[in-house]
C-alpha cells in the first residue's frame, strides 16, 4: 500500500516537472485587455488540487481574503474581498486567469490581493522567497480550473 | 499582586477561542474598556490632517473574551511582567552600585513619558525610544550592561513605566526635528514590501474592521504596548509585532531598534495621536 502510494507520487512529480518544462514564464504571459488566453502549461487544471490551494494558508490562502459558500469546512472565511461565490458567473476563463496571474495589471493597480504569477514583488522580499511567483504556473492553472465550478446559474 | 490561576485561565480561554467559529465581524465594537473603575478613551475623533477617519484602539477590534482580560489587572496576564519590572526596579545592578529607584524614587515620576514617545533628543540627535532611555540610564548612569530589546527585563521594564501613562493621551511631537522622522515613517508606512507586496496601510488603514481569516483588522495603533499576545504567551515590544507583520507578507523586516523602525513607531503613534495609553494591553 505504501509502496503504491510513493510509485503514484512519484508519477505525479513526473508529470509537474514536464508541465514545468512547458510552462509560460512569468515575465511572459501574454495579457491583452485584462485577458490571458492561453492556459499557461497546456496541461488542463485539477479543480480538486485548486481548491486544496485557495485553502492552504502557505500556497493560495484566498479564504484569507474571500468568502466562499463551496468550502463551508473550513472556519474563518475574510472579507477584505468580494465573495466568491458564482465567479464563473461573472467572468470568463480568460479573464480570471488574468486576475489570478496578475491582478495588479488585470484590475486595479493598487489592490491588496497578490499577483500570484508575477515577479513585480514588493521591496525587501525574504530570500526564501526571492525572485519566485507565489504559486507555479500548474497550481494557477488548477485554482482556476477550480473557480470555473463555481457557478450559481 | 497577579494570581498565577490568572495565566491559566487566560491560556484556557486562548484555547477554547481558537476552537470557536467566529461569525465574520465587521467593524470596531462599541464596547467601553473601564479598568479598576476609570474609563480609558478607546476611539477619538480623528483631525483632518489624519488619513483615517476615526481613530480606534486595537482593543476595539478584538473578541469579547480577549477584551475582558484587560478590563481587570487581577486577570490580566500582563501584570506578572509588571510585577517582576517592580522588583528589578528596587534591585542595584552594575558598577556603581544603583537601582532604578536609587535615583528616580517612585516610578510613578515617570508618569506622562509613554505618552511622548518617541521624543526627540539632544544627546544623539535623533528620536529616543523608551528601551533607548532605558538602556543608557544603564550603561552610563549604573555601570551595568545594556539590555537587549526583547530581553525579558527589557520589556518588562518598558511594561511598568509605560503603565504610569495609563489612560494618558498619546501627543507625539511630530514638527521641528521629528518632521524629518515622520516623513521616513510614512514612506515606510506605505511602501509595499515582501512577496506578497503589501503595505502596512493595505491593511490597516484600508481593511480595519474587515476579517482577514481569522483576524479582525484593527488600525495597527500602539498605544497598548508592550503588549501581552495570548499567541507569544508573553508581553512583546512594538518593534516585535512590526516584524512578525512583515514577516507574515514574505519580507525581510528592519532590526530591532533600527532607524527604520524608530521612523515607523514615531509615525505610527502620531496616527494615534488621542488615543489613551492601555499598557499592557492584551491580543491575540
Ligand atoms: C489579501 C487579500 C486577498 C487575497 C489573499 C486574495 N484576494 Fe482575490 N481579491 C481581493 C480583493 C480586495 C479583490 C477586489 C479587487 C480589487 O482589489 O479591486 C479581489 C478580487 C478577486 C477576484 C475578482 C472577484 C470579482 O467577482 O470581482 C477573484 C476571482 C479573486 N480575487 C480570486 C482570488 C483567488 C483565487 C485567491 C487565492 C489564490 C485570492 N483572490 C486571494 C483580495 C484578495
Ligand atoms: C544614577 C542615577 C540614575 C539611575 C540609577 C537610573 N536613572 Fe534613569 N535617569 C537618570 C537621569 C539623570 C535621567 C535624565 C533625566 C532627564 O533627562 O530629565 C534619567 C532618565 C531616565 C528615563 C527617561 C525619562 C525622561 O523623562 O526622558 C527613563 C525612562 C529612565 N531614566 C529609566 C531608568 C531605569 C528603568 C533605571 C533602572 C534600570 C534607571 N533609569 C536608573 C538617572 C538615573
Ligand atoms: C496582511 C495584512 C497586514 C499587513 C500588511 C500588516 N499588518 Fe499589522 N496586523 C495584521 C493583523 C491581522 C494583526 C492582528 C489584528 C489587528 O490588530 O489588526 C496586526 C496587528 C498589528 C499591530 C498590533 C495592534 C494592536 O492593537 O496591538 C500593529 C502595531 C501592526 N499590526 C503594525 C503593522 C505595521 C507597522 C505594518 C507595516 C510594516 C503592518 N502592521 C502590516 C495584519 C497586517
Amino acid at each position: 500500500m505504501k509502496k503504491l502510494v510513493v510509485a503514484a507520487s512519484a508519477v505525479l512529480m513526473l508529470t509537474v516537472g514536464v508541465a514545468l518544462a512547458d510552462a509560460v514564464g512569468p515575465n511572459d504571459v501574454a495579457m491583452a485587455d485584462a485577458v490571458v488566453a492561453e492556459s499557461l502549461t497546456g496541461v488542463a487544471g485539477d479543480p480538486a488540487a485548486g481548491r486544496d490551494i485557495m485553502i492552504n494558508r502557505k500556497l493560495g490562502n484566498c479564504l484569507a481574503c474571500h468568502v466562499n459558500s463551496e468550502i463551508p469546512e473550513q472556519p474563518f472565511h475574510g472579507e477584505v474581498g468580494p465573495p466568491l461565490d458564482g465567479v464563473a458567473d461573472r467572468w470568463t476563463e480568460g479573464e480570471l486567469r488574468a486576475i489570478l496571474v496578475d491582478v495588479k495589471q488585470a484590475m486595479n493597480p493598487e489592490s491588496i490581493m497578490p499577483s500570484f504569477y508575477s515577479l513585480k514583488l514588493g521591496a525587501r522580499v525574504a530570500e526564501k522567497f526571492e525572485g519566485k511567483t507565489i504559486l507555479g504556473a500548474q497550481q494557477v492553472e488548477d485554482v482556476l480550473a477550480y473557480l470555473m465550478t463555481l457557478k450559481e446559474e | 499582586m497577579i494570581k498565577v490561576g490568572g495565566i491559566f485561565a487566560a491560556v484556557g480561554i486562548a484555547a477554547m477561542l481558537a476552537s470557536l467559529v467566529s461569525p465574520a465581524l465587521a467593524d470596531p465594537d462599541n464596547n467601553q474598556l473601564i479598568i479598576e473603575g476609570e474609563l480609558i478613551v478607546t476611539d477619538v475623533a480623528a483631525p483632518d490632517s489624519s488619513p483615517l477617519d476615526h481613530i480606534y484602539s486595537g482593543w476595539r477590534f478584538r473578541s469579547p473574551e480577549t477584551q475582558s482580560l484587560q478590563m481587570d489587572d487581577f486577570e490580566n496576564p500582563g501584570f506578572v511582567a509588571v510585577d517582576a519590572a517592580a522588583e528589578t526596579w528596587e534591585t542595584a545592578d552594575g558598577s556603581e552600585g544603583k537601582s532604578c529607584a536609587s535615583c528616580h524614587e517612585d516610578v510613578s515620576s515617570l508618569a506622562g513619558l509613554r505618552a511622548e514617545l518617541p521624543k526627540w533628543d539632544e544627546a544623539t540627535n535623533k528620536p529616543a525610544t523608551m528601551e533607548n532611555l532605558i538602556n543608557r540610564c544603564r550603561t552610563d548612569r549604573m555601570g551595568a550592561e545594556a539590555w537587549g530589546w526583547e530581553q525579558k527585563e527589557m520589556v518588562n521594564m518598558t511594561a511598568l513605566i509605560s503603565l504610569q501613562s495609563r489612560g494618558m493621551p498619546v501627543n507625539i511631537q511630530t514638527d521641528g526635528p521629528m518632521a524629518e522622522w515622520m516623513e521616513k515613517g510614512k514612506d515606510l508606512y506605505y511602501t509595499r514590501v515582501g512577496q506578497l507586496n503589501m503595505s502596512c496601510s493595505n491593511c490597516h488603514e484600508d481593511n480595519y474592521g474587515n476579517q482577514i481569516r481569522s483576524d479582525h483588522l484593527s488600525q495597527g495603533q500602539i498605544n497598548g504596548f508592550p503588549v501581552y499576545r495570548l499567541k507569544w504567551a508573553g508581553l512583546g515590544s512594538i518593534h516585535r509585532r512590526f516584524k512578525g507583520c512583515m514577516e507574515n507578507i514574505r519580507a525581510t523586516p528592519f532590526k530591532r531598534g533600527s532607524d527604520e523602525f524608530i521612523a515607523l513607531e514615531a509615525y505610527v503613534a502620531s496616527r494615534g495621536a488621542g488615543l489613551a495609553v492601555e499598557t499592557p494591553s492584551v491580543r491575540n
